[in-house]
């Protein structure tokens, strides 16, 4: 073994029920080396990660760690831990209940002489470790008083205390902001000059060139190859996970704007609110017509989709769907007219875990038909067929539970949902939100598409870029308010400006 | 000096002991003249209850782990109906057969401790189990109500304890000593040794944060089967020394007894702020848990005209009390975020 070299893994397989997750997928880390392990949603990333903590049993290949003679197996996170291989999650694993200090020394506490635990020294040590740091922590408080990026924090400090030599971070950033994200990339650098090797996995392509010296891409569970950092600029990266030539995400969009016509007018929404999340609006959006929500998030994007969807109920105004006033109380009477939400938060108001995709697909379909009519089988399996073909879901049966599917194969298992009810009008709220970016620019020339057949859409997205290339019109919303609507001259600048605030938008 | 920072948790705390000592001055208030206000009358209140004191300090440990034990009750009679036959029938040594009660609450413990750790099955279903069983075994041992008369278990139930301070002169003229009984020193170092495990072990913080987020305490390494298996052997061993205590009270085996004890318990565990969801409790709160639950049936004993029935309507009203202040509480420090 290399010098330098502190963990290797070699030929490494695992299969998941009727999919091979891994097969014969190598890594090397070295001393002091931040090293990005990318690929799109599926590629293997989490598993190969869960196969070194010994979440997850391999079926073959070899793990050698430094200072420990012969092949290494973990069978769980603690053993994983005592070798010096540390883990954070994207969800915080610690203990809301316990106070801070407890939360770093938990399992390892610093014992006196008796063998109690020295909760004088423990928070002592404690302190010392967030004032490394820089966290304005108090360390006797209860962990829940605090927000999840300091959680997140607390997580990382307690896994670098622990004296690794590997520290796997597996999707830190995403509930991280710009400022933090960077002290996280300080505490980062610091441990590199330690000697700790660190994975960094991530979504976000400009965190991995901020920070890492090495990239390992995976793709479909095989590995595509290595390299140092600035041998692989951003497009070829890109290339290489998609294992495809990158065609120009840009070039997308046709060029020519469609134009119109007040006749064409699908959804006419007037003063529309719910009291304490969004303030009256209207909003006009026409057939065939992709209409954007943006603001920062809490901005109220998700909540206006949801007033005129009948989420949360509408308290004041009209709202007209092709010229007619009607009242929407609930889902199902949006559903009726041919409305479909696509909710932000998939896990816990999209997907339902423990059905099949196929279940998962005619959800909707059957929730208008009603619990009486029951969908026939062979129609549900043609329609589930016909939706997996079409969107390129990757799955080992259409009866898979869709727990069992990445991230972004579960949204187009949503999306296919809505789509079956052949909405007219389709909510996406944040429908490309960590998702690879293969499935986002599917998605987003679905969304192109379904506007081409006529359809009108409401897509929420953080991404301006993305809004950029789909929408037509886009609403600006400024704290719980609709402050202004860009039609023309469409450019992230432009957006940027009207978020903000103060700068002129084309009322 | 360190500004202590009150949190909902030693909030709930504090309101029970407030609560307690509010329910206890109104007793003295009212019934003055019955006695209320002599020490003997508080101290009263831990003979009676001090085997419940041991079994709460028990069901607290479980509940922090997010469990529940209702076998206690049953086990208590089970122990008792030992402890009597074995003396009464079998002539055995007092000491070997409260050894014996011991060495049965382990086991018995690790049992269900097994089923709800390693074979993750629910513990609400796997003490129920366990409730229906030690109940049944009482009968099979003997379904008749025996009585004690070994010399030294009567002598030991009988020791009184003087306490130096507090003496009163009744009515005839004769000085009134307060004491207390053996089964009172026993709860009281359970207690406090429960309460040290708790807060300066690993074990005692692994039970927290088992109850807090058990998936976070497996991936931070914490053995949570080994936790919980602990938590139940610890539950039925305490309950089994509040066997003993319960049994030197009553001196009798009976199928009967104890029966609703496990209630009377986690209602204490309830009131002192242990969340049933697990991951917040202590025992000093289960602690004026069991002694406001004695509180209650004191004062309607005490008003001798009340039927012993509104002392179930007093807890119950407490218990909604209580469970509606912490979710108001857990309101409030969500809306806080």
């Amino acid at each position: 073994m290399d010098n330098n070299v502190i963990l290797t893994m070699r030929g490494i397989s695992m299969t998941f029920p009727g999919v091979k997750a891994l097969d014969n997928v190598d890594f090397t880390l070295r001393r002091g080396e931040i090293h990005a392990l990318m690929g799109e949603n599926g590629a293997g990333k989490s598993t190969l990660i869960k196969c070194l903590t010994g979440i997850n049993a391999f079926e073959a290949g070899e793990i050698h760690v430094e200072g420990i003679q012969g092949a290494v197996v973990n069978h769980s996170t603690l053993d994983a831990q005592k070798k010096g291989i540390s883990t954070v999650y994207q969800e915080i694993n610690l203990c809301p209940n316990l106070s801070v200090a407890e939360n770093l020394f938990i399992g390892r506490e610093p014992k006196n002489k008796l063998g109690f635990i020295n909760w004088r020294e423990m928070i002592k040590r404690s302190e010392k470790i967030m004032k490394d740091l820089d966290m304005p922590v108090d360390v006797t408080q209860n962990l829940e008083e605090y927000s999840l990026a300091l959680q997140q924090m607390i997580a990382i400090a307690r896994a670098v205390d622990m004296d690794c030599k590997v520290l796997i971070l597996d999707e830190p950033t995403s509930s991280l902001d710009d400022s933090e994200v960077e002290k996280l990339f300080k505490l980062m650098n610091q441990l590199k000059a330690k000697g700790v090797g660190i994975v960094f996995v991530t979504h976000f392509l400009e965190q991995v060139y901020t920070v890492c010296d090495r990239i390992t891409v995976l793709r479909n569970g095989q590995l595509v190859g290595e390299y140092p950092i600035a041998d692989l600029p951003r497009v070829k990266l890109v290339a290489a996970m998609m294992g495809k030539d990158f065609d120009d995400l840009a070039s997308i969009k046709s060029e020519e704007a469609p134009v119109f016509t007040d006749e064409d007018i699908l959804i006419d929404a007037k003063g529309m609110s719910h009291k304490g999340t969004i303030k009256p609006f209207d909003l006009q959006i026409h057939k065939g017509e992709v209409v954007g929500l943006t603001g920062l998030l809490g901005s109220g994007r998700s909540e206006l989709a949801r007033v005129i969807y009948g989420a949360d109920k509408n308290q004041t105004g009209v709202l007209k769907v092709n010229g007619k006033e009607i009242k929407v109380n609930a889902p199902i009477d949006a559903m009726n007219l041919g409305m479909g939400l696509l909710p932000d938060d998939r896990k816990a108001e999209g997907i339902i875990g423990d059905l099949s995709v196929r279940e998962n697909i005619i959800l909707a379909m059957q929730a208008k038909r009603g619990v009486f009519r029951l969908l026939p089988m062979s129609k549900q399996i043609e329609i589930a067929d016909e939706y997996i073909k079409l969107l390129q879901i990757k799955t080992a049966s259409r009866e898979t539970l869709i727990c069992q599917l990445s991230g972004g194969n579960q949204q187009k298992v949503i999306l296919a949902r809505w789509l079956a009810t052949n909405p007219d009008f389709l909510i996406l709220d944040e429908p490309t939100r960590g998702i690879d970016i293969g499935t986002k620019t599917e998605i987003q020339k679905l969304v192109l598409k379904l506007a081409g057949e006529g359809k009108s859409l409401i897509f929420i997205s953080s991404e301006i870029e993305e809004m950029l290339r789909t929408c037509t019109k886009l609403a600006v919303l400024r704290d719980g308010e609709k402050v202004g609507e860009i039609t023309e001259s469409l450019s992230q600048e432009t957006v940027m400006k009207a978020i903000a605030g103060g700068g002129d938008t084309n009322e | 000096m360190k500004k202590i920072k009150i949190n909902s948790n030693t909030l709930l705390l504090l309101i029970t002991i407030a609560l307690f000592v509010v329910m206890y001055a109104v007793g003295c208030i009212l019934y003055s003249d019955k006695g209320f206000t002599n020490l003997q009358t508080f101290l009263n209140l831990l003979i009676n209850n001090a085997g419940l004191l041991c079994v709460a300090c028990g069901m607290t440990c479980v509940m922090l782990t997010g469990g529940i034990d209702i076998s206690v009750g049953s086990l208590i009679a089970l122990d008792c109906m030992l402890l009597a036959v074995g003396m009464e029938r079998w002539n055995q040594n007092p000491i070997l057969l409260c050894i014996l009660v011991l060495a049965v609450g382990v086991v018995f413990g690790l049992v269900q401790g097994f089923c709800v750790g390693y074979l993750k099955i629910q513990p609400f279903i796997v003490t129920m189990a366990g409730m229906f069983f030690a109940r049944g075994m009482t009968a099979v041992i003997c379904t008749d109500q025996v009585s004690i008369s070994n010399k030294f278990f009567v002598s030991l139930a009988q020791m009184k304890i003087s306490i130096p301070f507090g003496a009163v002169t009744n009515r005839r003229g004769v000085l009134q000593i307060p004491f207390i009984r053996i089964t009172v020193v026993i709860a009281l170092v359970v207690l406090v040794l429960v309460f040290l495990m708790l807060r300066y072990t690993k074990f005692g913080r692994s039970l927290y944060a088992v109850g807090g987020n058990e998936s976070s305490a497996v991936m931070m390494g914490l053995d949570v089967k080994r936790t919980k298996l602990k938590a139940y052997v610890l539950s039925s061993f305490l309950c089994s020394i509040g066997g003993i205590c319960f049994c030197l009270n009553t001196m009798s085996g009976n199928v009967q007894q104890a029966k609703g004890l496990e209630m009377d318990a986690i209602a204490s565990a309830v009131i002192g702020g242990t969340l049933l969801t697990g991951g917040v409790g202590n025992v000093i709160g289960s602690f004026f848990g069991v002694l406001i639950n004695g509180t209650i049936s004191t004062l309607v004993k005490t008003n001798g005209k009340l039927l012993s029935s509104w002392s179930s309507i007093a807890v119950a009203a407490l218990l909604c009390f209580f469970i509606v202040l912490q979710s108001v509480f857990a309101k409030i420090k969500d809306s806080k975020k």
